[in-house]
């Protein structure tokens, strides 16, 4: 891409570290705080959102996405304070998709008021599982029936775009008790479904239990619910496929699936690479080819902020190199099921993709990894089972 | 520096047990004639390999020059050489003393006598030297250096009353070694107008330099200026720089007369034109013979090295090379595997000695390698006639051809605390090995001799012997020569192709065991593919032993957000990464360690 600006549209990520309690699977930056620590937090994260008022004059914000942690913990008076910086500082765009993350159990009919004022138009409920002895395991705060309350809530305050995270693959979990909680959460109707299939990460007490290596759980865990096994967890989510597709959700990408229309643009920006930049501790950005990531301990984010050293929140950056973006492009693009465009890479790069890729394209195609259809190149089931392999083939160094 | 005098010269070499403290002591020594100030003292100054040092033995031999005032008001030029203690490097020992008058024989004083001790002294004999024993490590509480000196009378047949009973790691009493050394050890005798006739007992390549020539001088003098000759290889050369050693460093001198150890450079083009154990003479005036030499050390056991990345092979052979002239027991030639692309058979003294080379292409010349299970030469008699002494299991005739095989087999006298005798001899039992007897040293030692196949004491005999001896045993070994033995190949077979470098030669007996363990092994070695990969053992077109890894399932990330990108794609690179390290054969993506996973089967 050349250097010359042609997308003048951001998209903003703000991440909130704080929540009531850790997940015993969560890998976030996130954890809970003091009322006193979460409010130093918040001015700190409104100064710097103002500092940015120049450097962003240029650019229109299509879309904002408050994530964490759990955004829901913060009282009205904060979250008013941060849209109004926001709206201070950034060029909003009238139809601009502004989501939130938030947990049942976290949220009143106040807020949910305060959000609507405040313009946020999209929800994303943090649900799991309608199982409450699943939701126990996992370690999350609340139970099927906190979420029922703030879900009807939520409605009646006209939230029109809401989406439910659910887990698949919970220890334990059997075939049956999954498409339970599919249909019952299908049947309330939301817009989007996020369904992911469980990650035991590092450092996590989840990582204690299941660590790396299903062979030694399996020998550890005679008293503790197991990990379903490669075999079950690849049937979940081709059922999970098939059942949301009759119930007219369709799957854009690995893990979420939406109503016609409903697809989260926030998050295809991510798959689409468009310009974004993250507000608050260890938030990540990409602007014009250049990737940086915000430092990671928080009371080191207030001191920088509040002695005015914005610059020195960057810990990490990188300028991607004409190659590291034709990678991205492939194993970002991929995560989209309608794939990536042959068109779109050739108007981005200024080369055809089979001049690039073509033998790594060619013997993808050889292994039904991926098929064309029209100007796209798409995974194919096997493919996104082994979407790593398929992907990491795209690195060329 | 002025003329020394052929009588206060000594050149001498400690030899000693592994552990028994012979570096600590060439330490001290230097130490303590002021060679290095205490400040410059690295710990172990002779052993200058990187790899040396971490693994805390010597691996070369290793010359320095010290000068001693001695109780008697004159001035001594010592000549100090280390030398190996493992046994697999016996062969640079015997080149040590070939160079030698004396030698200092080191003692643990708690330990006593061991199987390398006698091995070594026995060696020292054979070339003439005088012996002279010390007693080590008396600040141990276990230290018992009365019992230890009736050991060494008794058992090696030498006197050892008036031993110094010493610290090497402390320092005590160092002084009267270094007295006895000028009292114990003979002077050399050489004529110095006599024509040059020098003994090569050690060489290596320096960037700058070229070939330096380690020699130690038997008759005559040798100068800058001097044209040279190579007894055995014929060349000749005009010597640029002679010197000596000091503690690590080279340090020219004008001349080297009779007597004098030191080494010569000169304007030596191609690095096998000094060869070790060649008389280095003058060539206008040649002496009238060579000096007698080494013995040419075989190689015994035999591996594959390959480059990981075959681009690399003239690298390799570059630097196999190098090595090889100062580590002439290292023997190599070309060969192609068809996994492993071009590569070369190496021929090594022993299980340590293929690791040490392999780490020092390794670190030194930066190789990344692939290695093969280790073998030995087996014999092969044809039908037909034949004989051919197979270094390759691939090229192995077919069954239907062989008349019969012989392997190498082994005299090997371990030396062990009667209590785990029972233990010892099991474990020899298991390896195929014949009782010969045993010899009682003293009530609570004995001396067990076994006659074992060399093939089954390369892998792991030294440690497992460790291991069942909670690390008492000790044990040495001589070739035997050979014996007919009921041999097969074992092939292993990845998605029903054969690859060449996983087969080995094993007993007929275990060859079941073996298959099933290395058919084990290989499972979780090979990680998951597209495809289902069958492993299968074979002896010829029999399947003996099967696994499967299964195809490939699931390897996807749930999430990918803003913040994963990075990360997600360092993860992707490594998993590229870790494709790079693996060698394709037919449609199959094997890690470079599965190779020497064979090695490993003892393990669980």
């Amino acid at each position: 891409m050349t250097n010359k600006i042609k997308n003048q549209n951001l998209q903003l990520y703000l991440h909130i570290p704080f929540c009531v309690r850790k997940c015993a699977y969560c890998d976030f930056l996130s954890g809970p705080a003091g009322a006193e620590e979460i409010e130093r937090y918040v001015a700190a994260m409104m100064e710097e959102i103002r500092s940015y008022r120049q450097q962003y004059a240029g650019y229109e914000v299509s879309t904002v996405f408050l994530g964490g942690g759990t955004p829901s913990i913060l009282t009205e008076v904060q979250m008013e304070g941060v849209f109004s910086a926001l709206r201070e500082t950034f060029r909003i765009h009238e139809d601009a998709e502004i989501s939130i993350e938030m947990n049942p159990g976290t949220v009143t009919r106040e807020k949910l008021r305060c959000y609507r004022k405040a313009g946020i138009n999209r929800l994303s409920i943090g649900l799991q599982s309608v199982n409450n002895e699943e939701l126990k395991l996992l370690g999350r705060i609340h139970t099927m029936e906190d979420f029922l309350s703030t879900y009807r809530m939520a409605r009646e305050e006209k939230f029109t775009n809401i989406n439910i995270d659910l887990i698949s693959a919970i220890p334990g979990q059997t075939t049956e008790s999954w498409l339970h909680t599919l249909k019952t959460v299908a049947d309330l109707e939301p817009e989007h479904i996020s369904a992911y299939s469980l990650i035991v990460e590092e450092g996590t007490p989840f990582f204690k239990q299941y660590g790396e290596k299903e062979e030694t759980s399996v020998l550890q865990s005679s008293d503790i619910p197991k990990l379903p096994d490669e075999e079950d967890e690849r049937i979940i989510y081709k059922d999970t496929e098939k059942f949301l597709k009759e119930r007219k959700y369709e799957r854009y990408e690995i893990s979420n699936y939406a109503k016609p229309g409903y697809e989260c643009r926030h998050n295809l920006g991510y798959w689409q690479r468009e310009n974004y930049l993250g507000i608050g501790l260890g938030a990540a950005s990409m602007i014009e080819n250049r990737r940086f990531t915000h430092l990671t301990d928080r009371a080191k984010y207030v001191e920088l902020i509040e002695k005015n050293q914005f610059k020195q929140l960057i810990e990490e950056q990188e300028n991607l190199t004409l190659q590291a973006q034709m990678e991205e492009f492939m194993f970002l693009g991929l995560r989209e099921m309608k794939g990536i465009s042959k068109e779109k890479f050739a108007e981005v790069f200024g080369k055809q993709i089979e001049s690039v890729y073509g033998e790594i394209l060619r013997t993808l195609r050889n292994e039904h990894l991926i098929v064309d259809e029209k100007n796209f190149i798409r995974l194919t089931e096997y493919g996104i089972d082994i979407s790593n392999y398929v992907m990491s083939q795209f690195l060329i160094s | 520096m002025a003329i020394i005098e052929q009588n206060r010269i000594r050149n001498f070499c400690i030899i000693a047990h592994i552990d028994h403290g012979k570096s600590t002591l060439a330490d001290r020594i230097i130490e303590k004639t002021g060679t290095l100030t205490s400040r410059e003292m690295q710990s172990q100054v002779l052993d200058n390999m990187e790899l040396e040092r971490e693994r805390g033995i010597t691996i070369k031999a290793q010359a320095v020059r010290i000068v001693y005032n001695a109780d008697n008001g004159e001035e001594y030029v010592f000549n100090l050489i280390d030398t190996p203690g493992h046994v697999d490097f016996n062969y640079e020992v015997s080149r040590s003393l070939a160079a030698c008058n004396g030698a200092i024989l080191v003692v643990d004083a708690a330990q006593g006598v061991e199987a390398q001790t006698l091995a070594n002294v026995y060696l020292a004999l054979d070339h003439d030297l005088d012996v002279m024993p010390v007693i080590n490590k008396i600040d141990l509480p276990s230290a018992d250096p009365d019992r230890v000196i009736d050991e060494i009378e008794d058992v090696i047949g030498i006197e050892a009353h008036d031993a110094p009973l010493i610290s090497a790691k402390t320092g005590i009493n160092i002084e009267a070694v270094l007295e006895q050394i000028v009292t114990k050890i003979p002077a050399p005798v050489g004529d110095k107008s006599a024509p040059l006739q020098a003994l090569i007992f050690d060489s290596l390549y320096d960037s700058y330099k070229g070939v330096i020539v380690f020699c130690r001088i038997k008759e005559g003098t040798v100068r800058k200026g001097t044209e040279i000759l190579m007894m055995a290889t014929g060349a000749k050369a005009e010597v640029v720089e002679v010197g000596y050693f000091g503690a690590g460093q080279f340090i020219p001198c004008d001349e080297l007369d009779a007597g004098m150890v030191g080494y010569i450079t000169a304007s030596l083009k191609n690095v096998k034109d000094t060869r070790v154990g060649d008389t280095v003479t003058e060539a206008e005036r040649p002496c009238a013979e060579p000096l007698p030499g080494y013995k040419r050390v075989n190689p015994m056991v035999y591996c594959g090295l390959y480059p990981a990345d075959g681009a690399k092979y003239p690298d390799l052979r570059d630097a196999l090379e190098k090595l090889q002239l100062n580590d002439a027991a290292l023997q190599f030639e070309a060969e192609t595997s068809i996994a492993l692309g071009f590569g070369f058979r190496c021929g090594f003294l022993g299980l340590l000695h293929l690791e040490i080379v392999q780490e020092r292409l390794e670190r030194e010349y930066n190789l990344d390698l692939v290695t093969t299970a280790p073998g030995v030469i087996y014999k092969v008699y044809k039908t037909n006639g034949e004989k051919i002494e197979l270094t390759n299991p691939s090229n192995l005739p077919d069954p239907a051809e062989i008349e019969y095989m012989e392997e190498p087999m082994v005299s090997a006298e371990i030396m062990v605390t009667t209590e785990f005798i029972g233990p010892i001899m099991t474990l020899c039992q298991e390896r195929r090995g014949q009782y010969e007897g045993t010899e009682y040293i003293e009530t609570t030692r004995a001396l067990l001799k076994y006659k074992l196949p060399l093939n089954e004491i390369i892998y792991d005999f030294f440690d497992a012997l460790k291991s069942r001896s909670k690390g008492y045993a000790s044990f040495d070994y001589e070739m035997l020569g050979y014996e007919r033995a009921e041999l097969v190949k074992l092939d292993i077979l990845l998605n029903k192709e054969e690859v060449d470098a996983l087969s080995f030669i094993v007993h007929a007996s275990t060859a079941y065991e073996r298959g099933r363990k290395m058919c084990e092994k290989l499972k979780k070695e090979i990680p998951r593919q597209l495809f289902e990969i069958p492993i299968q053992a074979a002896i010829g077109s029999k399947v003996i032993a099967r696994e499967t890894v299964k195809a490939m399932r699931k390897d996807v990330l749930a999430k990918c957000y803003g913040g994963d990108i990075s990360r997600k794609r360092k993860l992707l690179e490594k998993q590229k990464e870790g494709k790079k390290r693996m060698r394709q054969v037919g449609n199959v993506e094997i890690p470079q360690k599965a190779f020497m996973s064979v090695l490993k089967l003892d393990d669980e």
